[in-house]
């Protein structure tokens, strides 16, 4: 993705992420991601259905990075079934690892490409897939 | 003043945040180093000349900051880790022992976690209950709220001199006085007081107080515990072990050395005690009314101009410290940190581990900066123009 395009994904997911807002209910599962190293603090909840993720949504207070991270995460999770969320997940890590990833799976969270570059900025992008990997284990320890 | 006493700034970076902790002066670094270097042995312990003179250093500190603080004598004086250690050391050792199911124990919302988790701790062990002195519009602490909240069974006020985000100086000698007359307690977190303000316990008459060495020009790994001599008999000591003991043969044959030995068990922290000496003697020799009134003109000077950023939202204008906490509009504290950063320029962004004070600010987060006596008002102008540009901001705080 071009630089310039990036960070206005950014910026835009920054200023207006989706979903964000408390969502009480027993069918959406609740959880929370931090970093040790910085304020960032956010919840994320998630209702599953059979083997697919129908819904999340997320609040908190979180750096530009984290919480357009946060959004672009979203958008491209709902409606996905666990197997595919997995396999998107994987490339987004790699790709912030700098390994070999498929580019075609990750949309918008492309806009974070450039993200290994600034090593301390790393753990803001991966920071909502630390919790939905956390949800995830939990659903499937269920 | 006195910038080139600083190796630190030779640097490079603008240095605002000083309630973290503040830059060392050359004279303090030299002084631990001769301390390595030409008599490092242990203290209390040997029969030779290094080991003495160890010993007298040592000591010294303790009578300086015996007159640094206005304190009576130096026993009263124990010399801890810093101002956490010096905290736990009270309410463990002395208010543990002493408060009972249904006491209460007063502290603010703005008081450090340091200043607040060792309290509720012992709550929780003792049945005591913890309150809060409501604050005033400012968010400041006065006589009149805390009368709202003393009954007859309150034991003990802990609070801070000056918060670290509020940033507010409290009345201790009022608070003092009032609750002296009542028996109680008062405990003062002096961390962001005594670098900053003069300080005099025998004028306050404050029962403890706490502080640390790395605020107040002197070295990490330090603090103080002054204690009133007359309670001093009534703190347990936390650490029992060498040092700090005169005979042991048995368990119920433990005979403890005077105080203030009995709290400094094992070998402390040498180089950091002489050091800290060696930043008492540098701040008396700048002068401690200077440096106060230094700093509150240069937090007037940056309050003025950041006042007339529309984006801007400070949360302590009235405060009288060299603190001062803001936001910047819809953007996160962290990334103006971050966009700071990049031009050299240290602040510290986040909740400055004062968890409870979002309750009475409202936001969780913010940016702090926090000055010294050798910040500059071309420094603050630095800052103010990048904080001025908040489209520069947002294009480059990631
Ligand atoms: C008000 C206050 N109390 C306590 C502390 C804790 O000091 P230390 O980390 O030196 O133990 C600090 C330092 O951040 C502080 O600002």
């Amino acid at each position: 993705m071009d630089k310039e395009l990036a960070r206005e994904v950014i910026l835009e997911n920054f200023q207006h992420p989706v979903n964000k807002s408390e969502v009480m209910g027993s069918d959406y599962q609740k959880v929370n991601t931090r970093n040790p190293n910085c304020i960032d603090n956010i919840d994320l909840y998630i209702k599953f259905n059979n083997d697919k993720i129908e819904d999340i949504h997320f609040l908190g207070e979180a750096c530009a990075i984290s919480t357009a991270s946060t959004s672009v995460m979203i958008k491209n999770l709902i409606g996905k079934t666990i197997k595919e969320a997995k396999e998107y997940i994987n490339n987004f890590y790699a790709m912030c690892d700098e390994e070999e990833y498929d580019d075609t799976l990750l949309k918008e969270g492309l806009a974070f490409q450039d993200i290994y570059k600034q090593s301390n900025r790393k753990h803001c992008a991966t920071l909502p897939y630390k919790g939905i990997l956390k949800a995830l284990e939990e659903y499937e320890n269920k | 003043m006195h910038r080139d006493d600083f190796p630190m700034l030779r640097q490079d970076i603008i240095y605002l945040d000083n309630g973290a902790t503040s830059l060392k002066p050359q004279c303090v670094i030299d002084k631990m180093t001769d301390y390595y270097e030409n008599y490092s042995a242990n203290a209390h312990r040997g029969d030779y000349d290094i080991s003495y003179k160890v010993d007298l250093e040592y000591e010294n500190t303790r009578d300086l900051v015996k007159d640094f603080i206005g304190a009576k004598r130096k026993e009263e004086i124990v010399f801890t880790s810093g101002t956490t250690d010096s905290l736990n050391l009270i309410v463990n050792g002395f208010f543990s022992g002493l408060l009972e199911a249904g006491d209460e124990i007063i502290l603010t919302k703005t008081e450090h976690a340091s200043n607040v988790m060792p309290w509720f701790r012992v709550a929780g062990e003792t049945g005591a209950i913890i309150k809060y002195i409501p604050l005033d519009d400012n968010n400041f602490v006065t006589l009149d709220n805390l009368k709202k909240v003393v009954t007859p069974k309150t034991k003990v006020i802990s609070l801070a001199e000056i918060t670290n985000v509020v940033g507010d100086i409290r009345p201790i000698k009022e608070i003092t006085k009032f609750a002296h007359e009542r028996d109680i307690f008062v405990v003062v977190d002096g961390a962001q007081s005594v670098p900053h303000i003069k300080t005099n316990v025998s004028d306050t008459d404050v029962d403890f107080l706490a502080f640390s060495a790395h605020k107040m020009c002197g070295p990490t790994g330090v603090g103080v515990l002054y204690a009133k001599y007359e309670l001093m008999q009534n703190i347990e000591p936390m650490n029992l072990g060498g040092g700090m003991n005169e005979s042991f043969d048995a368990p119920d044959k433990m005979v403890l050395k005077e105080v203030p030995t009995r709290f400094e068990a094992g070998t402390p922290n040498i180089s950091g005690v002489i050091g800290l000496g060696e930043a008492i003697k540098y701040l008396n020799k700048v002068g401690m009314d200077k440096i106060s009134a230094y700093e509150k003109n240069l937090r007037s000077y940056l309050i003025e101009k950041l006042v007339s950023i529309p984006h801007i939202d400070i949360l302590n204008i009235e405060a009288d410290s060299g603190i001062v906490a803001f936001n910047v509009d819809g953007l996160f504290s962290e990334d103006v940190a971050y966009y700071l950063n990049k031009y050299g320029i240290c602040v510290r962004a986040g909740s400055h581990c004062a968890k409870l004070t979002k309750d009475v600010l409202g936001v969780a987060n913010s940016i702090r900066v926090s000055l010294y006596f050798y910040n500059t008002e071309s420094e603050i102008d630095s800052l103010v123009e990048l904080l001025k540009d908040k489209d520069k901001i947002m294009k480059e705080m990631f």
